[in-house]
């Protein structure tokens, strides 16, 4: 099949035309023809890289409730993804070549996008012994980011050897940066609207004393660490820091970070309830800046599904984690270039380049140039949609934009040269 | 007056003083020992018990039958609730039960707010998790003006775990609306990090505070908190923050005590302190009815006279 985008601006350039040829872009120009190929009018268009997501929770196999690699990955395909890692989290935990080759072989039958599982760093995410890293590693999912997220891998020891053994495989260890003990029972950002609210405060020193310690790891043992969902603007102070030194470390930043902030919390409606918990707006200013300056270098969705359930009762009982790929990019638009903060080509470093790089994605996270995979997506940043949870793919409702009006939506999302979103639908 | 009371904080000067008026007319009623009035006849008041609170309980449900309105108990203990019934599910069979009021005490904080968007009827807030329990808030209030006279301008010191305490949460927002200077005293492991941001001043040691303050009110410390580390141990809580004779006699000669209860005498406070005449603390019980009447009715009897009419009794 070939295609021909017609006037689109590759992130945000100047229109030219891309013809896609066998799942590759063919050429690139003005004035194209190509006999045969479907066109697509694109005027008005960015033309991004498909988005990687390093950060996404699919729930299969255990809670097919409030998720499924079917829908997650439809969810992800239309938010312009075509690359999630899958967390471990599932039940079981993936924790083992079984487990891991499962979810990947979902997400290859369901086709909307490819799906890197994420592998278990500790058996169970219990946080006492290794899980089989190497078997992963070896496995057909080729497992290279490691993660206990949900959990934060605390025992320093286990720690080390885990950002050791990896090196045997080019992984990287994700950490879940949140200090067990100083976080016992936490609710939210411990802060004035927590000490007002009665709910047990979540210290940003929880994190920051844990990515400072991960950091000095990594940098000892000469291992990548990959800090997932930074929210406080002390841990952007010691990322800016390790990167100082040159280790290798890298971070992510949620979309809902970037833009929302813990006195939402003040109704006590459990859609804002998540882990790490949502901050203050100076953290919020902090992240948008560190993205901006590439101290962190990925947005990560943290797309984390709940059924009603588990979200329609009293805080303390609500589930942690919202909704997040189909209204990723439209929160970054937002927050980071309507603010003038980062142009689209920003964008496709921060969403698809350097989470490709991190979580070593073939395939992905390349500029659209002749001979390049055609895995790109189409948006338009002048579409405002107002967000309703029933119009979304995923299984679950959890978003808490709901109502809200983000700015702009993806058209299209292709994956090797085969449309699987095309104008606003999955196909 | 909203129709629910959830927060202190949501009182307005005006709102918390009508209350306090309404429940010193209701006392008078009381005092006069016509112990029933038919203002509420008709109307259901479900008391909603997630956590025991026997007191709590019956002082809601003695102020609710002496308006004449129909009380439903509904304690958590031995009921579905204690089975994984959700909040929800337990909030709409309220609603089938058509109760127009609903006294909820809940171990987490927010339950009750949460609640308000299941039910029709009027939630009044008996206590949430570490965050608020205004009508305890309102009878210290009442307790205080009975007593000294007056609120605006009065120096309450509140001693004790001000973190996980609710009755501090609403004493601190009723009493700045009122007037009143407060002063919370702990150790720096009890008091929330952004205190400061509070409409109050903080102070870690009692000693210096005592000669300054015309209500002293100490909170309920938990001996549980000792193994989170929050202090060393009960002798070393009650030598600084205890309050004993010696401390008692550094207070003004017309200041009072308080504790909203239930005591840990010999940690908190000494027993001949919280027996002694300055003590408030069984005033406070007697006065948890009339303020508990005064809310009810004001949120429940709609715009009909709390008192004077059995004559008005067809309209209610
Ligand atoms: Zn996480």
């Amino acid at each position: 099949m070939t295609h021909l985008i017609k006037g689109v601006r590759i992130t945000g350039d100047e229109p030219t035309d891309v013809l896609i040829k066998d799942g590759l872009i063919a050429e690139t120009g003005r004035g194209l023809d190509a006999e045969g190929a479907e066109v697509l009018d694109a005027d008005g268009l960015i033309a991004l890289p498909g988005l990687v997501d390093l950060h996404t929770h699919l729930r299969e196999p255990g809670r097919e409730d409030a998720e499924t690699v079917a829908t997650g990955t439809a969810a992800a395909a239309l938010g312009g993804f075509t690359a999630v890692h899958a967390m471990a989290n599932t039940e079981p935990v993936a924790d083992t070549a079984g487990v891991v080759e499962q979810v990947w072989r979902l997400g290859a039958e369901a086709g909307h996008c490819d799906v890197r599982p994420v592998g278990a760093v500790t058996v169970g995410l219990a946080g006492e012994r290794l899980a089989e890293l190497g078997a992963m590693a070896e496995s057909v999912a080729a497992v290279r980011v490691f993660s206990d997220d949900g959990m934060c891998v605390s025992d320093v020891l286990l720690m080390r050897r885990a950002l050791e053994y990896v090196k045997a495989f080019d992984g990287v260890v994700a950490q879940h940066a949140q200090e067990p003990r100083l976080t016992e029972g936490a609710q939210m950002n411990e802060g004035e609207v927590s000490g007002r609210l009665g709910l047990t405060g979540w210290p940003a020193v929880a994190e920051e004393a844990i990515i400072a310690r991960d950091c000095l790891l990594a940098a000892h043992v000469g291992s990548r660490l990959h800090i997932c969902h930074v929210s406080t603007a002390g841990s952007v102070e010691i990322l800016r820091w390790a990167k100082s030194k040159g280790w290798q470390v890298t971070a992510e930043v949620t979309p809902h970070h970037l833009l929302l902030t813990d006195d939402l919390v003040e109704g006590y409606d459990p859609i804002y309830k998540v882990n790490p918990p949502l901050r203050t707006a100076e953290d919020v200013t902090a992240l948008r800046e560190a993205l901006a300056e590439g101290i962190i270098d990925a947005v990560a969705t943290d797309h984390a599904p709940h059924s009603v359930e588990d979200k329609e009762t009293e805080w303390p009982a609500a589930a942690m984690g919202m909704l997040g790929l189909e209204t990723a990019l439209a929160v970054v638009q937002r927050t980071m270039v309507d603010t003038g903060l980062l142009d689209w080509a920003g964008v496709a470093d921060r969403m698809a380049y350097r989470p490709a790089a991190i979580g070593r994605v073939a395939g992905h996270g390349h500029p659209l140039r002749p001979g390049a995979p055609a895995s790109l997506t189409l948006y338009d940043p002048a579409a405002p949609v107002t967000v309703d949870p029933a119009n979304l793919a995923s299984k679950s409702g959890n978003t808490p934009y709901r109502g809200m009006t983000l700015p702009g939506r993806v058209v299209a999302t292709l994956l090797r040269g085969v449309p699987t979103v095309s104008e606003g639908k999955l196909q | 007056m909203n129709r629910h009371l959830i927060s202190a904080a949501d009182l307005s000067r005006d709102d918390a003083l009508l209350v306090l008026d309404t429940a010193a007319e209701l006392a008078q009623i009381g005092g006069r020992s016509i112990k029933k009035l038919p203002t509420l006849r008709g109307r259901t008041v479900v008391n909603l018990f997630f956590e025991d609170s026997t007191r709590t309980r019956i002082s809601f449900e003695a102020a609710a039958k002496r308006l004449s309105a129909d009380v439903i108990n509904f304690s958590a203990k031995g009921s579905s609730v204690s089975k994984g019934e959700s909040l929800k599910d337990t909030a709409l069979t309220l609603q089938a039960m058509g109760a127009d009021g609903v006294v909820i005490r809940h171990h987490a904080s927010g339950a009750p707010l949460t609640l308000t968007q299941w039910v029709e009827g009027s939630v009044i807030n008996a206590g949430d998790g570490t965050h608020e329990h205004p009508t305890q808030a309102l009878l210290d209030a009442y307790t205080m003006r009975e007593r000294l006279g007056r609120l605006e301008g009065l120096r309450v010191t509140i001693v004790g775990d001000v973190l996980h305490s609710r009755v501090a949460r609403s004493n601190v927002a009723l009493l700045h609306t009122l007037g009143a200077e407060v002063t919370l005293v702990a150790p720096p492991t009890l008091l929330p990090v952004a205190v400061g941001s509070w409409p109050c001043e903080i102070d870690y040691a009692l000693d210096a505070v005592l000669p300054k303050t015309d209500v002293v009110m100490m909170l309920r410390v938990q001996r549980e908190r000792m193994s989170a580390a929050f202090f060393p141990s009960a002798r070393e809580y009650s030598r600084r923050y205890g309050l004993d004779r010696d401390r008692l006699g550094r207070m003004p000669e017309h200041a009072i005590v308080m504790h909203p209860g239930p005591m840990n005498r010999g940690m908190e406070i000494a027993a001949e302190v919280a027996d002694s005449p300055r003590s408030t603390i069984v005033d406070q019980v007697g006065n948890g009815v009339s303020v508990r009447m005064a809310v009810l009715y004001l949120l429940l009897g709609g715009a009909s006279p709390a008192i004077g009419g059995d004559q008005r009794e067809g309209e209610l």
